[in-house]
């Protein structure tokens, strides 16, 4: 297994993102981005499942036979995830109404079960960790996004209720960029969720195409006789 | 001796084209625009400008993305068409940003995001006035009474501009609502039906569209006049249009039989709403229809069927949009097992053989 933590790094967080390129998760992912503040509430709280798995699942890769590992590692998340849902309810009680069933369901979460499968069951404890955290952010990064574009052409704001999970210091966050806006339910609702997402995508494919594209430019020697084919 | 040598299959060229298609739809419009133009005034006509360049502006915009040829297909008639469907199907005194956010839904979204003309699933016009319903009720509600040019009480030209780009109307006391939104919230205040439709449902007017509405819905005998030449040049088939009239006629008159109080009879069902518009004009889209006669004639049913279901029981007072939209998206199922019989084979695949071969 490469531990190359930079590798690491950038696949957790762009060239194998969680969503932009495992597609995981985008039943939670659709549902709670509504605003920036749920995205970034169920994205932290992924990304601590996430860890803490891949942490349990790695410590306990050589005990594991490997005939019953799938129901240990839904066992171990499953552990994990009622943690963090009790935390939420005590701590972050306003936050934890509005994300409701999905941090429960964070536990069917297909990617946190896929890291366990198929990177902190084969990893040592520090790289598992950190392959961990790196899909949380990128699943994060992309919740965040993917909530504050609704959420800005959605509703005009940004970040609303930020307090509500940052604590009070945060307000400065609460932004309202398109003042006296009435709205475009359409974001809000599913279907604005999947339109977004879609666009996302594209953005994320036009990029790679970019750099390849760049890449292969590159490549070719000086003086190099190139010819653009359009098809 | 001449030894025939064939150079193609034996077909004549109809002389059909997106183009010619295109433009005889629009030609069967132009009666109900040029009604719905007289009746609602200047706003009526900036919306149509308006949605009409953005819809241009979005094909080009959309072509351009794709890399294809823009000067070939962005004036062959569809995203006028489009466009002039939206604009039809909106309140006619809408703001501007209603109209160019439809078209830019309806061509973009809607129809280049699935590969252009012939590859949509659903109708982009269609798609276009639902979001926009869902997304501001209160404007895609807000109709208002016909003020006809000359009557005196219409808006001038610099007022109608106002109302159409401003968005602020200088005066607020003639928003009404259409016959159904009436029907439906009345009911629910447990109004009898036969009083609601004795102060608001008057047939003749109903028919000739002197009636609050969307800008090209509201006249009855200009929509079948439109379906008429469409029918008449071949445009369209009968099976779309017969099958949602006949549907929509057992459904409402069976309910109405069964309890007069709560169902209205089949004459406010057809003449309300958008129905008879969407049964030659949206239903009828060549792409987003099925390809069979016995696939058109289920489609048709199944369109008159739910905006039955939703007018009756649903949220919204109108369904002929969610409906066309939830058939659109059976087509292909249907179009699978649905197939017309192909040139010289029988039905099961055979081909015909004749005895002098």
């Amino acid at each position: 297994m490469s531990t190359s933590y930079r590798q690491l790094a950038i696949d957790g967080i762009w060239n194998n993102n969680v969503v932009f390129a495992q597609m995981l998760a985008l039943c939670p992912l659709l549902a709670v981005t509504g605003t920036a503040t749920n995205g970034l509430g169920l994205g932290m709280a992924t990304t601590i499942v996430l860890v803490a798995s891949a942490l349990l699942v790695s410590v306990m890769r050589n005990i594991i036979e490997a005939e019953i590992r799938i129901p240990a590692f839904v066992l171990i998340i499953a552990i994990l995830v009622t943690i963090v849902d009790l935390l939420m309810n005590a701590w972050l009680h306003d936050l934890y109404k509005v994300l409701g069933l999905f941090i429960p369901l964070i536990v069917t979460n297909c990617a946190i079960l896929g890291r366990a499968e198929s990177y902190a069951s084969k990893a040592r404890i520090l790289p598992a960790m950190f392959d961990g955290l790196m899909m949380g952010l990128g699943f994060t990064l992309v919740l965040v996004t993917l909530g504050g574009v609704r959420e800005i052409f959605g509703s005009g704001t940004l970040f609303a209720n930020a307090s509500l999970l940052l604590g009070s210091s945060f307000d400065f966050l609460e932004m309202t960029i398109i003042p006296g806006y009435k709205g475009f339910l359409l974001l809000i609702l599913p279907p604005g969720g999947f339109i977004i997402l879609s666009l996302l995508l594209a953005a994320k494919r036009l990029i790679d195409a970019r750099k390849q594209s760049g890449a292969e430019l590159a490549d070719v020697p000086p003086g190099a006789d190139v010819k653009q084919v359009s098809i | 001796m001449i030894e025939p040598r064939p150079v193609g299959g034996p077909h004549a060229h109809s002389g059909a084209s997106i183009g010619r298609t295109m433009g005889l739809v629009m030609l069967a419009l132009v009666p109900i625009t040029l009604f719905g133009l007289y009746q609602f005034g200047w706003p009526a006509v900036f919306l149509l400008l308006v949605t009409l360049a953005a819809s241009v502006a979005a094909e080009a915009l959309s072509l351009k993305m794709a890399g294809k040829p823009i000067k070939l297909f962005v004036f062959d008639g569809s995203a006028i068409l489009t466009g002039w469907l939206i604009v039809l199907s909106l309140p006619p005194w809408a703001p501007w940003w209603i109209g160019v956010l439809g078209a830019f839904i309806a061509i973009m979204l809607a129809k280049h995001a699935f590969g252009g003309l012939g590859q949509n699933v659903f109708n982009p016009a269609m798609i276009a006035r639902t979001v926009l319903l869902i997304s501001f009720p209160v404007e895609m509600t807000r109709f208002l009474a016909p003020k006809p040019f000359f009557s005196g009480d219409t808006p001038g030209f610099y007022e109608g501009l106002s109302i159409s780009f401003s968005g602020h109307p200088a005066f607020d006391s003639i928003s009404s609502a259409s016959l159904l939104g009436t029907v439906k919230t009345q009911l629910g205040q447990g109004v009898a039906l036969s009083d609601i439709l004795s102060s608001d449902f008057n047939l003749w007017d109903m028919a000739f569209g002197i009636v609050p509405g969307s800008l090209g819905e509201t006249s009855v005998v200009l929509v079948l006049l439109g379906g008429l030449f469409l029918l008449i040049t071949r445009v369209i088939t009968w099976h779309v249009p017969v099958a949602m009239i006949a549907t929509m006629v057992v459904l409402a008159g069976l309910s109405n039989l069964i309890d007069p109080g709560v169902y209205p009879g089949p004459q406010v069902h057809l003449v309300s709403g958008t129905f008879l518009f969407a049964a030659f004009f949206f239903a009828t889209d060549y792409v987003t229809a099925p390809s069979t006669g016995l696939g058109k004639l289920l489609f048709g049913a199944g369109i008159a069927a739910l905006t039955f279901i939703i007018r009756i029981w649903g949220a919204y007072p109108e369904g002929v949009g969610f409906s066309i939209l939830l058939m659109n998206a059976a087509v292909p199922l249907m179009d699978t097992y649905i197939k017309p019989r192909i040139y010289g084979r029988t039905r099961s695949g055979e081909p015909i053989r004749h005895e002098d071969m």
